[in-house]
């Protein structure tokens, strides 16, 4: 079971002092929360990408590359990367970069934006977004698997004996995530590929969260992946916690009703009944992650939203050291204890090239000029 | 015998509300068509919004519906015929009507028998179910019917006006009208899981992915 933090990257002034952190502030902020994250015992940090203000994160791959290279066992991942707006070799090309300089320690999350002007701003069409995440993770998954790619879709320019370098960190890709809140299409993406499916599980009622997942296991073991246990599920969640309930509730309240996301609406006592929001005590925190695993099966991921609506750095810190210390070995303990036999992890980059029957280190040959008719450099890999 | 599922939905902010009183009479007038006429049961469920009024301002702010929303949504969207009545407004549908359309998906009203109704202080405002309702109703796709009731203060006390139809007989009329509608339909019995996939959906985006 992994845990970890993901970010929004949303820069909000802080209700209680009607400060507002400045972009370097809550970039240098997310490096420090990621740093937290890793030395509180936490697994995995991830960020999520936008193009508009007042979000900073509009390159994951640079923000989480200065990441890995301050941390030493930290998975730096995404949620999401815009599989709908952004070129899909472009993607292919940043993933494997970081793969390479972070020793493996990426994974990343597809999603398909939910900012209607991103679309245009990309020259893209928002009514097709559904057909752009699957037609760009085709290719996506064609160019770290193939080494040279002829490739014809509707929504790119073709691709003729083209090479994404470099080759993905040993010959193989990182592992990848599909997120979706509300489309049964990307649970089924997901279970085609027999990657993971992330359910944001924040915004909407358990009871949808608990159908779409049942759906993506379902058609996991359809495709052959393995049984429905098998499938790879990862989980959003937002908590705030504090020593005791009633702190925990006091604290978070300004911030949680000036929320961009979520204030002005119900209340925190209701958000909280409806939605994963955990709000109290280290023990009220328990019961309420342990709680999920009763409507989605065992899964294998646990992400936290832990820095948004304003709330200040020294905040966030201090309630990772809270989590590190007191929630997170009475997760894993108790989930360990509650797994059924032979449910997987999330794969990690060891575990992958050991499926793949060992690593493969990629050296072009000489480049004769002309990958049209002459092959390319890429065509004959030279096994180290 | 057949049973057909009735959402009856009335938008009025009073308590008591003339708006769910013809909502009332309204069910009250399409059930016993349906009995009488077609032999048909009906299974009836009657909501009346104020009672979800922070619910659905709530969804409009956060985009997910309430337990008690989600209940309402669902026996609207998986009925076999829907009665809606709306008080009027500064000479429209109040505000309430529509954030509760506002919050249910664009097609869950498709194909589904709708009988309107509305509510208000003068004669005057009649053609709200007609340059109000009946569009953004069309808009959803619901199969809204030609006959529509609108009941001014003055129809409650006996025949406002002699040489027209009294309201009960306008009401008999629309639950007629909608009986035969809604014992036709077998709506409730088509709904798509809404998380079944498009036929013409392809995972790999219509070439091969590997």
């Amino acid at each position: 079971m992994q845990f970890g933090v993901f970010s929004v990257s949303d820069i909000t002034p802080d209700p209680t002092t009607g400060v507002t952190p400045s972009e370097g502030e809550r970039i240098k902020a997310a490096i420090a929360i990621a740093k937290k994250t890793e030395e509180v015992g936490m697994d995995v940090y991830a960020v999520g990408e936008h193009h508009n203000p007042p979000f900073f994160s509009s390159s994951p791959t640079t923000l989480l590359a200065a990441i890995a290279a301050q941390t030493e066992r930290l998975v730096v991942s995404t949620a999401t990367t815009l599989i709908t707006t952004n070129d899909p070799v472009k993607i292919a090309e940043d993933f494997a970069m970081l793969q390479h300089v972070s020793d493996g320690r990426v994974d990343l999350m597809l999603g398909r934006g939910n900012t209607g002007p991103v679309y245009p701003w990309f020259g893209k069409d928002i009514r097709s977004g559904i057909q752009l995440a699957i037609e760009n993770y085709a290719l996506l998954h064609q160019l770290w698997r193939e080494d040279v790619v002829d490739w014809e879709g509707h929504f790119r320019t073709p691709l003729q004996g083209f090479t994404s370098t470099p080759r993905p960190l040993d010959g193989v890709p990182p592992f990848v995530w599909h997120g979706s809140i509300r489309s049964p299409e990307i649970a089924e993406q997901a279970a085609y590929y027999g990657d993971g499916f992330f359910a944001n599980h924040i915004f909407w009622p358990a009871s949808h969260t608990q159908r779409m997942i049942a759906l993506y296991r379902q058609r996991f073991a359809h495709y052959g992946h393995g049984e429905e246990k098998d499938a790879i599920v990862g989980l959003g969640g937002q908590l705030y916690l504090a020593k005791n309930s009633q702190d925990a509730k006091r604290e978070f309240r300004p911030y949680f009703d000036n929320a961009p996301v979520y204030g002005h609406g119900p209340t925190l006592e209701e958000f909280s009944e409806q939605t994963p929001l955990a709000v109290g005590s280290p023990q009220e925190i328990i019961d309420k992650v342990l709680g999920f695993r009763e409507y989605v099966g065992d899964y294998q991921r646990q992400m936290f939203l832990m820095d948004h609506a304003g709330l200040p750095l020294s905040s966030v810190l201090k309630q990772l050291d809270l989590l590190g210390e007191e929630v997170i070995p009475v997760l894993r303990r108790e989930l360990d204890a509650r797994r059924a036999p032979g449910v997987p992890d999330v794969p990690t980059h060891a575990s992958l090239v050991a499926a793949n029957g060992g690593a493969r280190d990629f050296r072009p040959g000489a480049n004769r000029g002309d990958n049209l008719t002459d092959g390319s450099p890429y065509q004959t890999p030279v096994e180290a | 015998m057949t049973t057909r599922n009735l959402a009856v939905v009335a938008a009025g902010v009073g308590a008591p509300s003339s708006t769910r009183m013809l909502a009332d009479r309204l069910s009250a007038a399409a059930i016993e068509a349906l009995r009488d006429e077609f032999g048909t049961q009906v299974q009836a469920s009657v909501f009346e919004l104020r009672d979800t009024a922070k619910d659905v301002t709530n969804n409009l702010v956060t985009g997910f519906p309430s337990p008690r929303l989600a209940d309402v949504i669902e026996a609207v969207a998986g009925a076999d015929g829907l009665i809606i009545v709306t008080p009027v407004f500064n000479a429209s549908f109040n505000g309430l009507f529509k954030s509760f359309l506002d919050v249910i998906e664009p097609s869950a009203l498709t194909g589904l028998p709708t009988l309107i109704g509305a509510t208000g202080g003068s004669p005057r405002h009649s053609q709200v179910l007609d340059y109000a309702m009946r569009p953004v109703l069309t808009y959803m796709h619901a199969d809204v019917l030609p006959t529509g009731v609108y009941a001014a203060t003055e129809d409650w006390a006996g025949q406002a006006d002699a040489s027209l139809p009294s309201l009960p007989d306008r009401i008999a009329r629309a639950g007629r009208e909608f009986a035969a509608r809604v014992a036709v339909t077998d709506r409730s019995s088509r709904l798509t899981d809404p998380f079944a996939l498009d036929g013409s959906f392809s995972v790999t985006g219509g070439f091969s992915a590997e």
